[in-house]
C-alpha cells in the first residue's frame, strides 16, 4: 500500500500498511548516511522550511540533516528570530511562507493543533515535528524502527510507556503507532499524570514501576518535567525518581531481553540512572540515528510529491 | 409606511402556555399590547391597519434570551447592541438580556443607561441589560446593584467568570433579595478550570489539550445552591452543561431552594467531540460534554429542572478564533440559530410546542421579572411567527450578528421566525421569494 497522506498532522488514524510503509521506505534511506558522500539528488530543487515555535537540538537538526542528504534546500525559521515575535500570527506566518512556494513544511509549536491550522492555509505538505501535548508522529516513527530493528517485529510485543503520560506527545503517537501495529501497550505513571481511562480500551494502566514493566518487551522512557512540580502532579522531583525511576533494580522483571527507549533530553538520575541509559538494552543513540533515515523517508514521501491546494480554500470554493 | 397601527394575525396556530391555549386563535394587536385573543376570522371587520396571514405558522409569545453578550460598549468590533438586536429578532426573539462584561464593565448606572440608550436606537428587540456583581468583575466587591436596578437592571451576574469567594456569593444572593432580582452564576471552580480548552475526557486526552472537568461546573453549583439555601436568595444557574450540575439542580428544586436554570441550544446538540481537529467555533465555556450530559440535559429540560433554553451568544472576530485552539476565544454566537436547533427537541419529542414556548418565552420572562411570555390581553405586543417546516442553511454571510463564530455553519435547519413584532411593531420579516432565490 503506497503512502496516500498529504500531510503528517499525527499517527492517529494512519492505517498499518502505510505505517510499514513509511518503516520500508526508511529502511532504504538507511545506507546513505553510512557512505563517505552522504547525498543523492532525490529532492534538489526543492524547499523544506523547518519553523519551530519551540526549542529543540535533535528534532531540528535530525530534520535538517535529512533534508540536505536528499539535497532539498532547507530553511530554519525559530520563533525567538520570526515574525512572531513581533506579534504575528501563525495564520498570517503560514499565508506568508505559502507565497513563498515551500515543497514542505515542517513545524514544532507549543500549541496542540496548530500544524492543523497550518495545513488548512498552506498548500505544501505539513509535517509534525511536535505539537503541545498532542503529537510527535516522527519520533514514534523512528521509535517503531528502532523496535523493529532489534526485535524484528511489532505486533505482539509488551510495551511499557513510563512516566508523564498525560503531557506526553511522544507517548499519544507511540499508543497509536504501536497498537497499529499490534503491540500490548502499558501506560505506566502516578494517576495524577496517567489518568484512568486515558488511550481508550485494550491499554493497561499501573501505578506501580515494577509490576508495570514486569514481562515487558520494551520499556519506553518519558522526560519528566520539573515544572509538573509545581502544579502538584507530584510533591518532588526526588519523590518521582523513587517512584518511578527506572534503574537496574526496576529492569529485573523485565524480559531478559529488553530494550530500552527515551526520546530524549534525559534527565540522568531522575526518570533514567545512566547505567540504564548508558547500558546494554538501552536503545537511546539508536534512536538518534534512525530519526534521520525516518525524516528522509517522510520527507521523501510527501515533498518530492509536489504541492497540492490549501485545504480551506479548496472548501470554500467549493461551498460557493 | 406606519407600522404601529393595529395589527391582527389571522390563521395562524398560537400557542401561548401561560394562557392555556394551542389552537387556531386570531390575535389583534394595538396601541403596543395584545388587544384580543378570539376565534378564528374574530377579527375580520376590525379597523387594522395591517392583516397578516398566519395559516402554516405558530404564532407564539416573543422569544427571550436571558443570556446574551451584546459586546458594547467596548467590543463593537465584535457586535454593538444595534447589530445583536438585529440577530435576535431575525432569529425569532423580542427581547434579550445581555451580560455585563464589557468595557468598561457594566458595574454601574451610567453603563446601564448607555445600553438602554442605544436599544432605544436600535429600536428592534427590548434589551434588558444584567449588571456585574462585583466591581469590574473582579471579585472583590460588590457593585451598586441597586442604583443599577433604579436605572433598569433585571440581574445581575459577573458572567464570563465565576464569583470565586464564596463570601462575596453570600452577600450578592442576600443583598439581591431586596430587589427580587437573581443572582445569575457562571459556575466553574477556577483552579479545576484553569489553562483548559475543552471538556476533560477521552478527546481532550487524545488532542493533548487541557481539560475542564465536569466537576468544575459542579463544584461551584453545588456550593452557591448550599449558599441560596443559607440565604434564601434567587440563584439562576447559567448554561448547565453536566449531568451533575442537573441532578444538583433538581435535588436542591426539590427542597424548596430558590433556583432556576439554563441550558443552552450547543449544549443540546453537539459533543466534545465537535472539537475533533481543533475546530476554534466549537470552544466555549463551558465546554462541550460528553453525549450522557446531553441526555441529561434533554431530560431536565424535559422534566422542568432546567426551566429555560438560553443562547449564551457570545460574538467574538474571527481573527480571534482563527488561532491555536488553546489560545481561541471562549464562546459562539446563537441568537440567529436558537430557534430552529431547539425546535429539534420537538421533532424528538423531548419537548411538545407549548413545553417549548414556555422555555423560551414564557420562563425567561419570569426569571428576569419582565414583562411578556405570553399574548394575554394586555400583554406587550411582542409576538413572533414561526415557519416549523421552512428548511434552510447556517451561513456566515446569512447572519446579521457581527461575527461569524457558530459551529453550525453549514448544517441544514429546519424552522425560522417568519415575521417578528415588538410592542406592536414589525421588525422582522423573512422574505420568502429573496431566500428562494438565494437557496437556489
Amino acid at each position: 500500500m503506497p503512502f496516500t497522506q498529504r500531510h503528517l498532522l499525527g499517527l492517529e488514524g494512519l492505517p498499518a500498511e502505510e505505517i510499514v510503509h513509511v518503516l520500508d521506505t526508511a529502511q532504504s534511506f538507511v545506507e546513505i548516511s553510512e557512505r563517505d558522500i552522504k547525498k543523492v539528488p532525490t529532492l534538489r530543487g526543492k524547499t523544506v522550511i523547518n519553523l519551530f515555535y519551540e526549542a529543540s537540538t535533535r528534532t531540528r537538526t535530525s530534520f535538517e540533516i535529512a533534508a540536505k542528504r536528499l539535497s532539498a534546500d532547507t530553511i530554519n525559521i525559530s520563533a525567538a528570530t520570526s515574525s512572531a515575535q513581533k506579534g504575528e500570527t501563525l495564520a498570517d506566518t503560514a499565508r506568508n511562507l505559502e507565497a513563498m512556494r515551500p515543497d514542505a513544511i515542517v513545524i514544532r509549536h507549543p500549541a496542540s493543533g496548530a500544524p492543523h491550522l497550518l495545513a488548512r492555509a498552506v498548500s505544501s505538505p505539513v509535517i509534525n515535528a511536535g505539537d503541545g501535548a498532542h503529537e510527535h508522529p516522527t519520533q514514534a516513527l523512528l521509535d517503531l524502527f528502532t523496535i523493529r530493528e532489534k526485535k524484528g517485529r511489532i505486533e505482539g510485543l509488551e510495551v511499557a510507556i513510563v512516566g508523564d503520560v498525560l503531557h506526553s506527545r511522544v507517548a499519544r503517537s507511540n499508543l497509536h503507532g504501536l497498537r497499529a501495529l499490534g503491540a500490548r501497550v502499558r501506560l505506566v505513571g502516578p494517576p495524577t499524570l496517567v489518568p484512568e481511562g486515558f488511550g481508550g480500551s485494550g491499554v493497561s494502566i499501573h501505578h506501580d514501576l515494577k509490576t508495570g514493566i514486569a514481562g515487558a518487551d520494551v520499556v519506553m522512557m518519558l522526560r519528566i518535567q520539573h515544572e509538573r512540580q509545581g502544579a502538584n502532579y507530584f510533591p518532588s522531583v526526588e519523590e518521582y525518581s523513587r517512584l518511578f525511576g527506572l534503574d537496574r533494580a526496576a529492569l529485573a522483571d523485565a524480559k531478559p531481553d529488553v530494550v530500552i527507549l527515551h526520546p530524549g533530553p534525559m534527565n540522568r538520575g531522575i526518570e533514567i540512572s545512566s547505567e540504564v541509559a548508558d547500558g546494554p538494552y538501552s536503545l537511546i543513540l539508536d534512536q538518534v540515528t534512525n530519526g534521520v533515515a525516518v525524516r528522509m523517508a517522510l520527507l521523501y514521501l510527501l515533498a518530492a510529491r509536489g504541492r497540492g491546494e490549501p485545504e480551506r480554500e479548496a472548501e470554500e470554493r467549493a461551498s460557493s | 409606511m406606519k407600522t404601529d397601527g393595529a395589527i391582527a394575525i389571522e390563521g395562524g396556530r398560537l400557542i401561548d402556555p401561560a394562557a392555556g391555549l394551542d389552537g387556531r386563535h386570531d390575535l389583534l394587536l394595538d396601541g403596543g399590547v395584545v388587544r384580543a385573543v378570539d376565534k378564528p376570522g374574530a377579527f375580520r371587520s376590525a379597523p387594522v391597519e395591517r392583516r397578516i396571514d398566519a395559516r402554516g405558522r405558530w404564532v407564539v409569545p416573543g422569544l427571550i434570551d436571558l443570556h446574551c453578550h451584546l459586546r458594547e460598549p467596548g467590543y463593537e468590533y465584535k457586535e454593538t447592541v444595534a447589530s445583536g438586536a438585529a440577530a435576535a429578532v431575525a432569529g425569532g426573539f423580542t427581547a434579550v438580556a445581555c451580560m455585563a462584561n464589557t468595557d468598561p464593565v457594566n458595574d454601574s448606572a451610567a453603563v446601564t443607561r448607555f445600553i438602554l440608550e442605544r436599544a432605544a436606537a436600535a429600536a428592534l428587540a427590548r434589551v434588558h441589560p444584567i449588571g456585574a456583581v462585583s466591581q469590574g468583575l473582579r471579585g472583590e466587591r460588590l457593585a451598586e446593584i441597586g442604583e443599577m436596578r433604579a436605572a433598569g437592571i433585571v440581574a445581575v451576574s459577573d458572567d464570563g467568570q465565576p464569583v470565586a469567594d464564596a463570601a462575596l456569593m453570600r452577600h450578592a444572593l442576600e443583598y439581591c433579595r431586596m430587589f427580587g432580582i437573581a443572582v445569575i452564576d457562571h459556575a466553574e471552580d477556577p483552579g479545576l478550570c484553569a489553562g483548559g480548552a475543552m471538556h476533560e475526557g477521552a478527546t481532550s486526552h487524545r488532542l493533548g489539550l487541557k481539560g475542564i472537568p465536569a466537576a468544575a461546573e459542579e463544584a461551584m453549583v453545588g456550593r452557591d445552591l448550599l449558599l441560596a439555601q443559607l440565604t434564601g436568595g434567587r440563584l439562576h444557574v447559567a448554561h448547565a452543561s453536566t449531568r451533575g450540575t442537573v441532578e444538583l439542580v433538581r435535588a436542591a428544586k426539590a427542597r424548596g431552594v430558590r433556583v432556576t436554570a439554563e441550558v443552552t441550544p450547543h449544549h443540546l446538540t453537539l459533543t466534545d467531540e465537535a472539537v475533533a481537529e481543533y475546530d476554534g467555533n466549537a470552544k466555549m465555556k463551558p465546554p462541550l460534554r460528553t453525549a450522557d450530559d446531553r441526555r441529561a440535559l434533554a431530560e431536565g429540560l424535559a422534566d422542568g429542572t432546567i426551566d429555560a433554553i438560553a443562547t449564551d451568544h457570545a460574538p467574538h472576530h474571527r481573527d480571534e478564533k482563527a488561532v491555536e485552539f488553546e489560545a481561541a476565544a471562549f464562546g459562539v454566537v446563537g441568537l440567529e440559530t436558537a430557534l430552529a436547533l431547539s425546535l429539534r427537541l420537538v421533532e424528538q419529542r423531548v419537548l411538545d410546542p407549548a413545553r417549548w414556548v414556555r422555555r423560551l418565552s414564557t420562563a425567561p420572562a419570569e426569571i428576569l421579572g419582565v414583562a411578556g411570555g405570553t399574548l394575554r390581553a394586555g400583554a406587550p405586543a411582542d409576538v413572533v411567527l414561526i415557519d416549523p417546516d421552512a428548511e434552510w442553511t447556517v451561513e456566515a454571510a446569512g447572519l446579521r450578528s457581527k461575527s461569524k463564530n457558530s459551529p453550525f455553519l453549514g448544517w441544514a435547519m429546519k424552522g425560522r421566525a417568519s415575521c417578528t413584532i415588538v410592542a406592536g411593531r414589525v421588525v422582522y420579516e423573512h422574505s420568502t421569494a429573496a431566500s428562494e432565490r438565494r437557496d437556489g
